[in-house]
């Protein structure tokens, strides 16, 4: 009965979320999170339950929370590189060396917490500056920048950890990823001010413009005054610190240092966050809550198929079918293209992403993009 | 009739919020250079995009040699002869000359590519236009001038019986132009349709036969070149009456005496290895100095080492008698120095960001990022523009992609006045946008000197500079010739200089 009353409270919420986006870019990325909740709803037995527990709340929808907040930090760091026309593959291997820098000095070294953590997020946000400085200083492709410090990442990290996994106790970093907060898990506070704090860097300054600007066209952003490196140092280095606390939650989660395995692979997921979250990989626009929610669907994702049983082996195929789909519904010449194949679809799709046509005061373009 | 090759009739097409066609007719004989005239946004791209089946018509007919067509794609276009190039040319600067002649039909024999065919196939396309190249080496080894006549080769390869030529010569210079037009006169002999889109209006009464006129998507008019005095077609392009276009056109820069102030701007000796020979330049407040020469001569590079885009090696630099040394863009612009680059695309705009922010940018990237203009000044401050350069958009939130040339240009000029700059370089500000806007773009340099701003001028039409210019700089082969003052400028003049061999001036 509680269950079937919050349920269509969840419903109303997100219902009218979405009724708001109508015409922003995000609408599809929140849109495809609420189809895939909407499948749970009705087919994953469940999947909607929530439980409180000590006055925290359990339940898949938590988890998805709780086990999205990685992708969601890297691809809040994520989404500013790639709006500059980059893109950042070390963050997997940061997040491990940010977990063996923390636990080596907490078990080994015998540090407080605060100093463990503190030490972890310069380490990584060091490592992202080195980023930025080969691509920016020394104008390296971002990929094989990044790439030099993904492969060689690992390496420092087990390095540090001197080839043990480090497991600790410690109370505090044990909160970081397994914490509860306002009844909910303390990662989502974590995400929640990183995106604010991320807001705050690129919406409150004119940072977002520049970035924005240099991703479009770096040349002339250049003859416009605009330090580019400076902006693309910057992404980088931010990215780095992000790549550092989501290393933190990873190991808090699992209570210990595995150089070898944390974050591995999820640079790819914070690309596909980013993605997913309506920002395009050649840069420009860039959309940070757009990037949440990809990571948000991603993780929901992850957890629907882990719900539903299916083998871990072949999971990444529906997976990957279900970006696809997302990607395609972004692009406003494949929904006009869908919308002339399927008639009655069509009249029902073709409002809801675009903006609505704006009023013309002077109707005079030379070749104006329907 | 009987022998047209091409006809349009009723043609319409519609975007929202504009009716970019309406009703058009139009017609085209075999053997008959026409040319298409209008100011931005009068329909002329679109006429060519809908006829060669970018965009889907929303109705009218089109007859090919009598037969209705409706190609859907540009493919299907050139399977029925109707061949485009485009301004910018479209081909791939890495391949060599005949695989981009070839691109997309490439003689196969069970699927692997027959590569003597391709060059056999090239040569031949080429010697249509008595032209014997290397195709085996790279397209980009040759000048843009020969990569635009290659692009022809690649269309006239389609066996066309229509080549749409859309702005071809805008980025060629004088004796580049007259090797074209050679060509086309040939061709046109030859019984193929040309259609001539250019805003070069000496080029028109050069080389077409007919004009059509285009007004806000509308025809205005077919008329026969050789009857249609120049005034007149102006006038038919921007829609006023001939005796107000005469008062633009005559509008010379008024001949007061140049302020005995001290220069803004002083340059010695300024010079980069491989791209400038050393040169002297002044500019004071209030004065307009034209940069005439052939494209090539150094004009953009003397641009690029004032703006500090390129680093000089050597020769110094003062601004208000304080020496100066800029490594990058941001260090001129602290100095007050603003500039509208050659290519706007490239440096100029940024494509998918709003007016807005194209307006503010250069504004906002000296003020830093902390202190950001807020939401507010951002938009009274585009508004004020939009306002003042009279700027045809939408809203100020449209993206400056979908602006026309001329509407972007007078973007860049906004962005570049919000900073409130002392000296002004304007690198050919008026290339590829219509008449009525390089009137505006010409009056709003004057009110600039008269507000006591200095002005670099570059533009490769001589009569622009010589109605602008209080002053005029002269280079060739990356040397300044001659140094033209009041009385000294006119085209004859400058053209003298350029074609002059020493260094000596000019006899006036």
């Amino acid at each position: 009965m509680i269950d079937w009353v919050s349920d269509l409270l969840f419903w109303i919420v997100f219902g009218s979320i979405l009724f708001l986006l109508r015409g922003q870019r995000i609408f599809w990325s929140v849109g495809a999170l609420g189809l895939l909740l909407l499948f749970n709803q009705f087919f994953t037995p469940g999947f909607f339950h929530i439980q409180i527990l000590d006055g925290h709340l359990y339940g898949s929808r938590i988890d998805v929370l709780n086990q999205g907040a990685k992708v969601m930090l890297l691809s809040l760091g994520m989404v500013l590189v790639i709006a500059t026309g980059g893109v950042d593959l070390s963050v997997g291997a940061v997040m491990a060396i940010a977990a063996a820098v923390s636990s080596r000095l907490l078990v080994t070294e015998h540090q407080s917490a605060g100093a463990a953590i503190a030490a972890a997020l310069v380490i990584s946000t060091l490592a992202g500056a080195w980023n930025g400085v080969l691509v920016a200083g020394f104008g390296i492709q971002p990929i094989v920048a990044t790439l030099v410090l993904m492969v060689a990442g690992r390496g420092v990290a087990q390095l540090i950890t001197e080839g043990q996994i480090i497991n600790f106790l410690d109370p505090t970093m044990v909160y970081l990823g397994n914490g509860h907060l306002f009844a909910l898990p303390f990662t989502l506070t974590l995400v929640l001010v990183t995106l604010g704090l991320a807001f705050f860097l690129v919406r409150r300054t004119a940072l977002g413009l520049f970035i924005e600007s240099v991703g479009d066209n770096d040349e002339a952003s250049r003859y416009s005054g605009i330090n580019a490196k400076q902006v693309k140092f910057l992404v980088y280095t931010f990215s780095g610190f992000c790549a550092g606390l989501a290393g933190l939650v990873a190991c808090s989660n699992i209570k210990s240092a595995d150089a070898n395995n944390i974050g591995l692979y999820l640079e790819l997921d914070a690309i596909l966050a980013v993605v997913v979250g309506g920002t395009s990989l050649q840069g420009g626009r860039f959309y940070l809550i757009g990037a949440v929610v990809g990571g948000l669907f991603i993780q929901t994702l992850t957890t629907t198929l882990y719900a539903r049983n299916v083998s871990s082996d072949i999971s990444p195929v529906p997976k990957a079918l279900a970006i696809i789909a997302v990607c395609l519904f972004q692009s406003e010449s494949f929904r006009t293209r869908l919308s002339h194949v399927v008639r009655p679809f069509g009249r029902i799709l073709k409002p809801l992403g675009s903006r609505p046509p704006q009023k013309s005061i002077t109707a005079t373009h030379d070749s104006p993009k329907p | 009739m009987a022998n047209s090759l091409l006809e349009i009739a009723g043609l319409t097409k519609g975007f929202p919020g504009v009716k970019a066609l309406d009703a058009v007719d139009f017609a085209i004989q075999r053997g008959e250079i026409h040319a298409l005239m209008g100011e931005n946004g009068a329909g002329k791209s679109t006429l060519i995009k809908v006829l060669t089946g970018v965009f889907p018509r929303d109705a009218g007919e089109t007859r090919l040699e009598d037969k209705i067509i409706a190609p859907r794609s540009p493919r299907e276009a050139e399977g029925l002869g109707i061949s485009t190039v485009y301004q910018e040319v479209n081909l791939i600067p890495h391949l060599s000359v005949a695989e981009n002649i070839c691109l997309g039909r490439q003689p196969t024999w069970l699927g692997a590519i027959r590569w003597r065919a391709i060059a056999k196939r090239a040569a031949a396309a080429l010697a249509r236009l008595d032209l014997s190249l290397d195709v085996n080496r790279q397209l980009s080894s040759y000048s843009i001038a020969i990569q635009q006549l290659i692009a022809i080769a690649r269309a006239l390869d389609i066996s066309a019986k229509l080549l749409i030529l859309d702005e071809p010569t805008s980025s060629l210079d004088r004796t580049e132009v007259e090797e074209l037009f050679k060509k086309l006169r040939k061709l046109r002999e030859s019984g193929l349709g040309i259609i001539f889109i250019t805003h070069f209006l000496d080029q028109v009464y050069e080389i077409s036969d007919l004009i059509t006129v285009l007004r806000n998507g509308r025809r205005v008019g077919c008329f026969a070149t050789q009857e249609l005095p120049r005034i007149k077609l102006v006038s038919h392009m921007i829609g006023k009456a001939v005796h107000q276009v005469e008062a633009l056109e005559q509008k010379r820069a008024s001949t007061a005496s140049i302020r005995s102030e001290a220069p803004m701007l002083e340059a010695h000796g300024l010079g980069r290895k491989g791209s400038l020979r050393p040169l002297d330049l002044d500019i004071r407040p209030g004065e307009v100095v034209g940069l005439a020469g052939l494209l090539g001569s150094g004009r953009t590079e003397t641009a690029k080492l004032l703006f500090g885009v390129d680093r000089p090696d050597q020769g110094t630099v003062r601004i208000n008698r304080q020496a100066v040394r800029f490594n990058s863009p941001r260090a001129a612009i602290r100095y007050g120095i603003a500039l509208t680059p050659e290519d706007r695309k490239v440096a100029g705009i940024i494509p998918n960001l709003t007016v807005r922010e194209n307006i503010v940018l250069a504004l906002q990237a000296s003020r830093g990022s902390w202190q950001r203009l807020s939401v507010t000044e951002q938009a009274k401050l585009a508004d004020r523009f939009i306002q003042a350069l009279a700027i045809k958009t939408p809203s100020r939130e449209q993206t400056v992609r979908n602006l026309s040339g001329g509407n972007q240009q007078k973007v860049l000029l906004g962005r570049w006045l919000a900073t409130e700059p002392k000296l002004f370089i304007l690198d050919e500000p008026t290339r590829g946008i219509d008449v009525g806007a390089k009137a505006e773009v010409e009056k709003l340099i004057q009110s600039l000197r008269q507000d006591g701003l200095a002005v670099l001028f570059i533009s490769s039409e001589l009569e622009e500079v010589v109605r602008q210019s209080q002053r005029v700089v002269v280079l060739r082969d990356r040397r300044k010739v001659v140094e033209l003052t009041e009385g000294e400028i006119s085209e004859e003049t400058i053209m003298q200089s350029i074609a002059t061999h020493n260094l000596e001036r000019p006899a006036a």
